[in-house]
């Protein structure tokens, strides 16, 4: 079975991004930039399917800078065997991607799609999901374990108020949620091993893909501050504010 | 204008979600249509159309939507939702699930989780787990949108008499199958709509100790939630946690115990009406946003509010 993980290069998740005075953007001079961590887990996933046999290959692929190779290079160092750059320097939006992706599962055919079920700068959660719709297959979304089985995978996915097992049929986009595994962290050995691994660059343009974006970002601001407000000396003057200052209770 | 807003619901009732999803409609202005999909859904299509606002209620009664599959509901959606300019959903783990694939089926850039509307083509939504607010415009024919909740104040359940109609659409895709679900049961109210949560963290040390947060809870009537540290550390099941990475909450009341306030933490909860921490930290960055802090041990603490409240 051969498996393609999407992967992106996000800022670091221990970083607090500011946004810039002009509020244009968020200001991204000189920051830590990292594999986004639900991709880190998408990449473990397929790395033990391909440890329990059941993966052949793993495809990396990402859709972003030049620089966006590094996270490629870590996904190899993870256990990826080889990997896709679509080079572009446009800040690519979700459907945007599924299009690339598309292009590429067309091109590569893979049996199961992984990706992390968000990235953490745009939070959008839909990259996935519109992959699967474009390529007209089935969809297991926020996966907190996963079983490949005669054609068929077992997701178990995180909902609202408890867990949900779907059974879906391959080909399949599987993306993770934060408890499916522990991803290993890539030994000095792998990290060497993975700069001499396959890494291709292609384009949107190449592809035929138009990445546009569809939706333009007029403003971006800082959320509005909470005050710290009062230490109470007890519990006694806790509860009293609590019932006659803030009326809550 | 005319605007189609997704019902969550369990066939029978419609869930508090929905409500404030077209709240979120009201605000874009036009016509609201509720789709109801599942299977025997009719009540809870009759409980739609007493919907505040609602204009016409479509059903889609079908044995292919009785457990939400996303590839069998964004079929139906993407081909109802071709004739509206706006197609809402709450993000719920279901609408999130669905609403991308029936937006990309429609060739349409999704905006997720918007927390404002500025006009009927720019909103305001979220972005790095809520440390920032990106103002954002939409060019696509159909918008696309999933809705906070908890940014926009629901509408009433009652007081309208939508007409109901039953739709054709959609199907069974075919390459899902529902096989089981373990929900979580609890006689508290469901986290993201109570009007007090109590939550613990790190701090409370062990599963066993959150039955002094439940105490509390109970006494006031409250949700528990715990922190994505105590989801971790095992112990609270993780449909409990609140944060960026769970479930984003804004009751009147927020009481966190014994969490010390990281960032991811603070996502789900800041927009809480009031805050309370109790932490026997006092530089523990949660003082930093609690309009009552507590500088006291937990264990003696907690015990004494439930007394008090």
């Amino acid at each position: 079975m051969k498996v393609l993980v999407a992967v992106k290069r996000v800022v670091d998740y221990n970083v607090k991004v500011r946004v810039k005075p002009d509020h244009s953007d968020v200001d991204l001079n000189n920051i830590k930039m990292a594999l986004n961590p639900f991709c880190e887990i998408a990449i473990e996933e397929a790395v033990r399917l391909k440890e329990k046999g059941i993966a052949k290959e793993i495809v990396a692929v990402s859709v972003g800078p030049k620089e966006a190779q590094e996270q490629i290079r870590t996904a190899l160092a993870l256990g990826a065997d080889r990997g896709i750059l679509v080079e572009t320097a446009e800040k690519v939006q979700p459907l945007g991607i599924a299009k690339v992706l598309k292009a590429l599962v067309d091109q590569e055919k893979p049996d199961l799609i992984i990706l992390g079920k968000q990235s953490i700068d745009g939070d959008n959660n839909q990259t996935g999901q519109m992959l699967a719709a474009l390529a007209g297959v089935s969809q297991g979304t926020y996966a907190s374990k996963v079983d490949v089985a005669g054609g068929k995978v077992t997701v178990v996915r995180e909902i609202d108020g408890g867990l949900q097992t779907v059974e879906i049929t391959l080909p399949a986009v599987v993306t993770t949620d934060l408890r499916l595994n522990e991803p290993r962290y890539a030994s000095l050995p792998n990290i060497m091993k993975a700069k001499k691994k396959p890494l291709d660059v292609t384009t949107p343009d190449a592809l035929g893909i138009d990445v546009k974006p569809r939706v333009a970002t007029l403003k971006v601001e800082p959320p509005s501050e909470r005050k710290a407000g009062i230490k109470v000396a007890d519990v006694a003057e806790l509860a009293a504010k609590l019932k006659n200052e803030a009326k809550v209770i | 204008m005319s605007i189609l807003v997704y019902a969550e619901h369990d066939n029978t009732q419609i869930k508090g979600a929905t409500l404030n999803t077209i709240a979120a409609a009201k605000a874009i202005g036009g016509d609201i249509h509720v789709l109801v999909a599942g299977q025997n859904c009719g009540a809870a299509a009759e409980a739609a159309s007493r919907i505040d606002g609602v204009a016409k209620v479509l059903v889609a009664d079908n044995a292919a939507f009785a457990h939400q599959l996303a590839e069998n509901v964004a079929s139906l959606v993407a081909e109802i939702g071709k004739g509206y300019s706006h197609i809402l959903a709450p993000a719920t783990s279901n609408g999130k699930n669905f609403a991308p694939r029936a937006a990309a089926l429609l060739d349409s850039q999704m905006i997720s989780e918007i927390s404002g509307v500025v006009s009927a083509d720019t909103f305001k939504r979220p972005i790095y787990a809520g440390n920032a607010i990106a103002t954002v415009q939409s060019s696509d024919a159909i918008k696309v949108l999933t809705v906070r909740g908890t940014a926009f104040d629901p509408v009433k359940a009652e007081g309208g008499s939508a007409a109901v109609e039953a739709v054709a659409g959609g199907k069974d895709v075919g390459v899902s199958k529902f096989v089981g679900e373990e929900l979580a049961k609890s006689d508290r109210p469901e986290l993201t709509a109570a009007r007090i949560v109590v939550s613990g963290g790190r701090g409370m040390g062990s599963s066993d100790n959150f039955k002094i947060i439940e105490a509390l809870a109970d006494k006031l009537g409250a949700a528990v939630g715990a922190s994505r540290a105590a989801v971790d550390a095992g112990y609270a099941p993780n449909d409990m946690q609140v944060g960026q990475t769970g479930k984003i909450v804004a009751p009147e009341l927020y009481v966190a115990v014994g969490i010390s306030g990281a960032i991811q933490h603070l996502a789900g909860m800041k927009d809480s009406k009031v805050i309370v921490a109790i932490n026997k930290d006092e530089e523990a960055p949660i003082f930093q946003v609690a309009d009552y802090g507590l500088v006291a041990d937990l264990f003696t603490a907690v015990p004494e509010l439930t007394k008090l409240v």
